[in-house]
């Protein structure tokens, strides 16, 4: 048995991609040593800035001998034949094989493959696996033609063994390849030689590297928890940033520094984000004040004045960033103060999209939208505040610190427009009309908020659509999806009662009008024409929604078939009512009563089907109870008017609940009719009244919903 | 000669700073290059980048080249921020293999203690969409602060780069300001601070920012400036249509660097244009797209000369 230790030792590894190169190292050479023969018991992948390593345990010291027969031409064939054969083989005649056979003697090579040496395969697989390895982007460099990620200096791969480490030769583009490798870059310069896994390591931390990521990401959780902790202070969490810290330092060393006194009351997103994304700091909170008052970096050495030096560099740098961010902020406050509308107007010459138009006619629109819902929704709020959130909404992306900051949009306009005297509720609106930013993400709930994050989510899906640029697979740019299903979790969440159309309809009919004005293929249409294709448009996008929808529902434990089963009943654009009736149904289904009278329904629909098949004819007439001629007939008649008498006032109350119950009424009834009645009975009148009457139980239950699509 | 390019001790001014870069390459035998004659957005423009990181032939230079962003300019009162500033350029092709040691090398001869600081290769692709190039590399950074662009050139006004040339670009100012520890780029000291005439870089060029940068902004005629944006196009491509040889000399001449001059003026004046607000989202992508075109047909030219390596591929 065998260790084998590889480390390709490059320029510095961009931090994003290194995880991923780790895996794909592990994934190719043992997948590739598999392959060929060679099993191993454990395989471990690390990865640094400067380095990917992979260490291999217990393999085999060699492949196992491969040993193949083929059957050849017969004795006395022709020599060509022969010839031919021995050619395929490679072998010589009298390394053949005779062999008798049912009709003679026929010719068999025996071919005996010794299984190659571990080292040599690894060598084999590893420079495959260098020369295939997907990095996301890959470059040449000097005068070579290999592509890495960065320039690749140095190979290490030995074999170690009972009898030691021995070297396995790899040749590719002329890199050095060895048992040797480098330590910290400036803390331990020069080369040394390694011979295990363990060695290795050991050796790399005398060096002043931490080989194991996860070991770099805690060490600078722990040290930077600390660190705030002892100031009385605590740190804000930010995975991603401290994964990307883990993959640009081998040799973590915290520090932590204050912000100058001149910034502390910018806004807390506006420090986080600046120093998150200029100066990959984290952000340490003041729990007293609320305050984010110092940052923590983390460098990449230790410095014999304990990283004094390092931290007043930082400081100096941040100083400068933060004096941009205060100049933006600054400014923005004067204009926000002055006359906040200036910003909308600018954006009237900002281009939203090519084909839909500018910022300017989006906020148009919105506006329009939101008023459309506000009244619909809350008879009760100010009309004038809803138009006047949704026209200043989007406001700040006009603003120096947006510009610099796009992920700041919508909280600094809140900001902005509290500084400019707004009602917390339009102030809100701008922060929160983005919102669900994701599954995770709350949905808004002030009304104001409501009505312009629908209004902004619906025209842009309106507009989409009404210029057939909807996502496709993979392709969805403007993330549609994400909007649509922060649409559908504003209404269900907050219980709200509209049809979605209202969403989007107007932007649909604005999409076709513009066309209308532009495409021939548009202009040529009459008015008829023109109303059908912004009917196939909010069809399309409705079922977008209904599609969402079912995603969304399975996730809360709805079956698909249930709510399939609901869609195709009218008010089908009105979400809270398609969900209540599908939960409904849901639960009915679950109980006894639900699950017999399914089976009756089912019984009932299948024999009608085949007799409106086999007769040609539908039997849509109103049964008439004086054809009935057994009690269990009779019986079944009365329980459906009474059953229909609870159902239609329950339906129209929204009572799903009850229209249930009602159903389940019918269970009895029905099982006795199937029981003691034969439908197809020789008495024309009295087979095509049953029948009348089996289409009534149809009927029935189909008011409540489509039966004939629950599956199961 | 003290406070002007004296290797001991710390640098004291700007111009230690410049002239220490100077010497460290031609040290490394790099040809050291005098700024180009022409208004650029950034050092990459230089010919003695752009058009020789193309074809087969090695090179190695650097030189200053002061360097245009009409959108920067702050009128002087910004700390950081100049429409005009300096750029140290290093290109050499093809890169060596220990280029981030004679880089790391450089920040040492200006000054910067490499036991005391904390120095990082943060990923950082580079793209001219103007030049129709890319390249893979690093921002890097001493102490959190961004001191240099190291960047492998894959692809040059669309060629690929065959061989692969290493460009290192400083910041001047910035670095400067980094190493001697000063706050307020007016406030540097561009020669030295005992000099019988000490000049600060705010003496130098304080009013020259003042003035572009309301030139540029407020005053700098739009329709001027779309006329000539374009004659160099117009011109660029004349350029190039002319056939190869001249009728006067007899001699085989392609002017890949006539017309590149004129690619360098289309870009400027698109910056130019840029920075008064006269150009849309939309008309951006187009211009730039213009632009790009014309480094494309230079490049395509300069590949066809002796310079770009024509004849060892002919021979």
């Amino acid at each position: 048995m065998a260790d084998l230790l590889l480390e390709l030792f490059s320029e510095e590894i961009p931090a994003r991609m290194q995880a991923r190169a780790a895996d794909d190292l592990k994934r190719l050479v043992t997948d590739g040593l598999v392959e060929a023969g060679i099993t191993y018991e454990s395989a471990t992948a690390h990865v640094t800035p400067r380095r990917l390593c992979l260490s291999l345990t217990g393999l085999p010291a060699k492949a196992p001998d491969l040993r193949e027969e083929r059957r050849g031409p017969r004795v006395g064939a022709p020599d060509k034949a022969v010839e031919g054969f021995l050619r395929g083989v490679g072998l010589t005649r009298d390394q053949l094989e005779v062999r008798d056979d049912k009709k003679g003697q026929v010719y068999f090579a025996v071919i005996e493959r010794p299984g190659r040496a571990a080292g040599e395969v690894a060598a084999d697989v590893i420079t495959k696996a260098i020369r295939n390895f997907p990095w996301p982007k890959s470059m040449r460099w000097g005068s070579g033609s290999l592509r890495w990620v960065r320039p690749l200096h140095s190979i290490l791969c030995i074999l170690v063994g009972e009898e030691g480490a021995s070297p396995v030769a790899i040749d590719i583009d002329g890199i050095p390849c060895g048992n040797t490798t480098e330590g910290h870059r400036f803390m331990a310069p020069g080369r040394f030689s390694v011979v295990s896994f363990d060695d290795y390591a050991a050796k790399l931390r005398e060096r002043f590297v931490m080989l194991d990521a996860e070991e770099r990401r805690d060490h600078i959780s722990s040290q930077a928890a600390n660190l705030a902790f002892a100031q009385n202070m605590e740190l804000v969490q930010d995975k991603g940033l401290l994964a990307e810290l883990a993959g640009l330092v081998e040799w973590p060393v915290v520090l932590m520094g204050d912000i100058a006194p001149d910034f502390l009351d910018l806004p807390p997103e506006v420090l986080q984000t600046s120093m998150r994304e200029h100066q990959k700091f984290f952000s340490v909170r003041n729990p007293s004040s609320g305050r984010i008052e110092k940052f923590i970096t983390v460098a990449n050495r230790e410095t014999a004045d304990h990283g004094a030096a390092i931290l007043a560099g930082n400081q100096k740098v941040l100083f400068a960033r933060l004096s941009d961010a205060k100049f933006f902020w600054e400014n923005d406050l004067r204009i926000a103060k002055t006359d906040i509308s200036e910003w909308t107007r600018k954006l009237e010459n900002v281009t939203f999209h090519n084909r839909i138009g500018s910022q300017g006619a989006r906020i148009t629109q919105i506006r329009k939208i939101a008023r459309i819902l506000a009244h619909e929704l809350f008879p009760d709020l100010s009309q004038g505040d809803v138009e006047y959130a949704a026209e200043m909404a989007k406001a700040d992306l006009s603003s120096e610190m947006v510009y610099e900051f796009p992920e700041l949009q919508g909280v600094m306009g809140r900001y902005y427009l509290l500084a400019a005297g707004k009602s917390p509720d339009i102030a809100y609106a701008a922060e929160e009309h983005y919102r669900p930013l994701g599954p995770e993400d709350s949905v808004p709930v002030r009304p104001v908020s409501i009505c312009v994050a629908l209004a902004d989510k619906g025209f842009s899906l309106g507009s989409f659509w009404g210029f057939d640029e909807k996502p496709t697979g993979s392709k969805d740019p403007f993330a549609l999806r994400r909007a649509c299903l922060g649409a559908i979790r504003i209404v269900l969440e907050n219980d709200l009662r509209l049809s979605i159309r209202d969403l989007f309809d107007s932007a649909i009919q604005r999409a076709v009008e513009i066309r209308a004005a532009a495409e021939d293929e548009f202009r040529s249409m009459n008015d008829e024409e023109r109303k059908e294709a912004v009917q196939d448009r909010s069809d399309n996008l409705l079922s977008f929604f209904h599609d969402r929808l079912k995603v969304h529902l399975r996730a809360r434990g709805i079956r698909h078939d249930v709510i399939d089963a609901c869609l195709a009943m009218p008010g089908n654009d009105d979400l809270v009512l398609l969900v209540k009736r599908a939960e409904a149904l849901g639960e009915f289904l679950k109980t006894d009563d639900g699950e017999n009278l399914l089976q009756g329904f089912r019984r009932a629909n299948n024999i009608l089907r085949q007799a409106e098949e086999k007769d040609g004819v539908s039997y849509e007439g109103a049964p008439d109870v004086k054809y009935a001629v057994d009690d269990s007939e009779r019986a079944l008649f009365a329980a459906l008017d009474n059953a229909e008498a609870t159902i239609l006032p329950a339906l129209e109350a929204e009572d799903f609940a009850a229209a249930m119950s009602a159903m389940a009424a019918l269970r009895a009834p029905i099982d006795a009719f199937f029981e003691s009645v034969q439908v197809n009975t020789d008495n024309a009148i009295v087979r095509r009244n049953r029948l009348c009457l089996l289409n009534r139980i149809r009927e029935v239950m189909g008011r409540v919903a489509r039966f004939d699509v629950i599956e199961g | 000669m003290s406070g002007s390019g004296s290797d001991s001790g710390a640098p004291r001014c700007f111009q230690d700073v410049i002239l220490r870069l100077q010497a460290y390459w031609a040290a490394q035998g790099c040809a050291v290059m005098q700024p180009y004659d022409m208004e650029v957005g950034a050092g990459t423009f230089h010919p003695a980048t752009t058009l020789r990181s193309l074809g087969p032939k090695p090179w190695a230079a650097s030189y200053v080249q002061p360097s245009r962003r009409p959108t920067d300019g702050r009128y002087g009162e910004n700390p950081n921020r100049l429409q005009h500033y300096y750029q140290f350029q290093v290109l050499i092709k093809p890169s060596p293999p220990d280029l981030q040691d004679l880089y790391l090398g450089s920040l040492e001869a200006i000054g910067i203690d490499m036991e005391l600081h904390d120095i990082r290769f943060v990923e950082d692709d580079w793209e001219s969409p103007t030049l129709g190039a890319w390249g893979l590399g690093w921002e890097v950074w001493c102490d959190g602060m961004e001191v240099s662009q190291f960047t492998y050139f894959q692809q040059v006004g669309g060629h690929d780069c065959h061989p692969v040339s290493g460009e290192l670009t400083y910041g001047l100012e910035r670095l400067a300001m980094y190493v001697l520890g000063i706050d307020h780029v007016m406030d540097m000291p561009y020669n030295a601070p005992d000099a019988p005439i000490a000049l600060s870089y705010g003496d130098v060029f304080r009013q020259a920012e003042e003035e572009y940068s309301r030139y540029n902004f407020d005053i700098a005629d739009t329709d001027t400036l779309l006329r000539h944006f374009e004659d160099a196009e117009a011109e660029c491509r004349r350029i190039l249509s002319h056939p190869v040889l001249d009728p006067k000399t007899g001699k085989h001449i392609v002017m890949a660097q006539p017309a590149y001059d004129q690619c360098i003026k289309a870009s400027h004046i698109f910056n130019l244009l840029d920075a008064r607000g006269v150009i849309s989202v939309t008309e951006r992508q187009a211009y730039i797209g213009r632009v790009r075109a014309l480094a494309r047909a230079c490049a395509d030219a300069f590949v066809q000369t002796a310079a770009g390596g024509a004849d060892e591929a002919a021979a």
